[in-house]
């Protein structure tokens, strides 16, 4: 405060000193300097109100130059879209309990009311080895099928369209136990499947995502000659966000012709929602689909949304924090 | 004349970037506490400067930077709560009143303007300022209610959620330049 308040006293009191008139080089000079001086008081006030500003502004200059690679979060709520896995893993040291579950066909009537009489499940639980890689295992009662998969994310999509899409892998293995006695052959290789998923999402906007996934399924053992052991597929799936918790979720499989023969083969087609509450997400549905892995559900599915063959479900997942966090 | 005029633009020089102090790696950390569930974050990447000689202070940070012990929560405040897709950063900007004097631990009062999920309000406080050798280190706490920031609690987990949520501030800066 000091020195503005004497300058402005000294160019008030040295004003009268020397008259215009004299010499107009001087008074040019003068006005000039008290030009010069307003302008710095002027500047100087500026400066006191906005310094707050300034501090803040200075702040987020220097945040903005600083800012790493953002990444894109939250592509899907669950590591499910319904029977498709998303691109989503557990986090490092996160214990996913997941149960899937699928009543009988809705076609079943009222006597069986309308499938809920009926149910086949799996159980499984997932872990996050580090946030980039998981293992899973589980089982289903849908022909006594145990199954593991790792998964894990390749690319991540960033807030910058320098990565314009997440991609993750996924490799399964499903082991069928059931006994059949009617068919002594069935040895550990002819019961086990493989499934290899590769899983591209991209977040288009806070509240739509895509999926597409390419799939290869290998059977070692397949009902007729005339079917294929190794079967492609291409999966779509989506989500839409109608608020911040609940989501409409649509999944499709589309299973090229002329791979499945023996039996008529449908295409897999599930529609739910997503429901999101605390450390749950519980997701309700309708599908064709009985089975939960990948060889059953993608090319093995025998329900046909035309007639009726509507399975209502849900999955819930419930998340433990097992490994130690920094 | 001319030495006035030198000295005004010395004063403002001086004023205006004399005594900032400045850090990077600032300290916010909020907790809350209930019988059902503890949630506790804590952000390490805050931006904070402290102007001594205008006598304010300005505050800056990205809310996907609080980190949380289970990956889930974190998600879910980032999703849910405070959007922080929509509304990145959290800033805060005020003055202070109260003397500092170097090498003693000093109480002042903090007003300005704290803006979270697109909302601002005016928040008072008081914060405590030590200046020892070329380094400045403050600390605060605040109380803040999420509703108050538009951050809408649903039912089911409001019981999990503390009403006031308990925010603490630290900072340790160097001179800037």
């Amino acid at each position: 405060m000091g020195p503005s308040r004497s300058v402005v006293k000294a160019a008030v009191t040295k004003l009268p000193e020397s008259p215009p008139e004299k010499n107009p080089g001087v008074h040019l000079y003068r006005i000039l300097r008290i030009k010069c001086i307003i302008c710095a008081l002027s500047c100087w006030l500026l400066n006191y109100s906005y310094a707050q500003d300034d501090l803040l502004h200075m702040l987020e200059d220097s945040m903005n130059a600083q800012t790493k690679t953002a990444y894109v979060r939250g592509t899907f709520k669950g590591t499910h879209i319904i029977n498709l896995h998303s691109v989503e893993t557990p986090a490092r040291g996160v214990l996913q309990f997941m149960i899937m579950h699928r009543f009988g066909k809705i076609n079943d009537g009222a006597y069986q009311l309308f499938g809920l009489d009926n149910a086949t499940m799996r159980m499984g639980f997932d872990y996050g080895i580090t946030d980039h890689l998981t293992v899973g295992t589980g089982r289903s009662t849908f022909e006594k099928t145990y199954d593991g998969y790792l998964k894990a994310r390749i690319l991540q999509q960033t807030l910058s369209e320098r990565i314009p899409v997440s991609v993750t892998a996924l490799v399964r293995i499903a082991y069928t136990s059931l006994h059949y006695s009617d068919k002594p052959y069935m040895n550990a290789t002819y019961r086990t499947n493989y499934a290899t998923q590769l899983l591209i999402a991209r977040k288009i906007d806070r509240n739509l995502s895509l999926q597409l996934s390419p799939t290869w399924l290998h059977y070692n053992l397949v009902p007729a000659i005339a079917d294929k052991n190794d079967v492609f597929l291409l999966g779509l799936g989506g989500r839409m966000k109608i608020t911040r918790r609940a989501s409409v979720n649509l999944e499709y499989n589309y299973l090229p012709d002329d791979q499945v023969r023996s039996f008529r083969a449908y295409h897999s087609l599930s529609t739910g929602f997503d429901i999101e509450t605390g450390g749950h997400v519980f997701q309700v549905h309708v599908t064709n689909s009985q089975g939960m892995v990948e060889p059953v559900f993608l090319a093995r599915t025998r329900g046909s949304w035309g007639k009726g063959d509507i399975y209502f479900g849900f999955n819930i997942s419930r998340h433990f924090n097992v490994g130690k966090k920094k | 004349m001319k030495h006035c005029m030198t000295i005004v633009f010395l004063a403002m020089f001086f004023t205006a970037q004399g005594q900032v102090y400045i850090t990077r790696t600032g300290s916010v950390s909020f907790f809350s506490k209930t019988p059902l569930e503890d949630i506790k974050a804590e952000n390490n990447q805050v931006y904070a400067a402290v102007d001594l000689s205008q006598k304010t202070i300005a505050f800056s940070l990205l809310l996907k930077s609080f980190l949380f012990r289970k990956a889930l929560m974190q998600e879910h405040f980032n999703e849910n709560y405070v959007e922080s897709d929509k509304y990145p950063r959290s800033t805060f900007k005020g003055t202070f009143t109260g003397e500092i004097v170097p090498g003693k631990s000093n109480t002042v009062q903090i007003k300005g303007v704290l803006l979270l999920h697109g909302i601002e309000k005016n928040i008072t406080t008081t914060a405590t300022i030590t200046l020892n050798d070329g380094s400045l280190t403050g600390q605060s706490a605040l109380q803040l209610i999420p509703e108050d920031f538009n951050i809408s609690i649903p039912g089911i987990v409001r019981d999990k959620i503390e009403k006031q949520i308990a925010v603490q501030i630290s900072i340790d800066c160097k001179p800037a330049g």
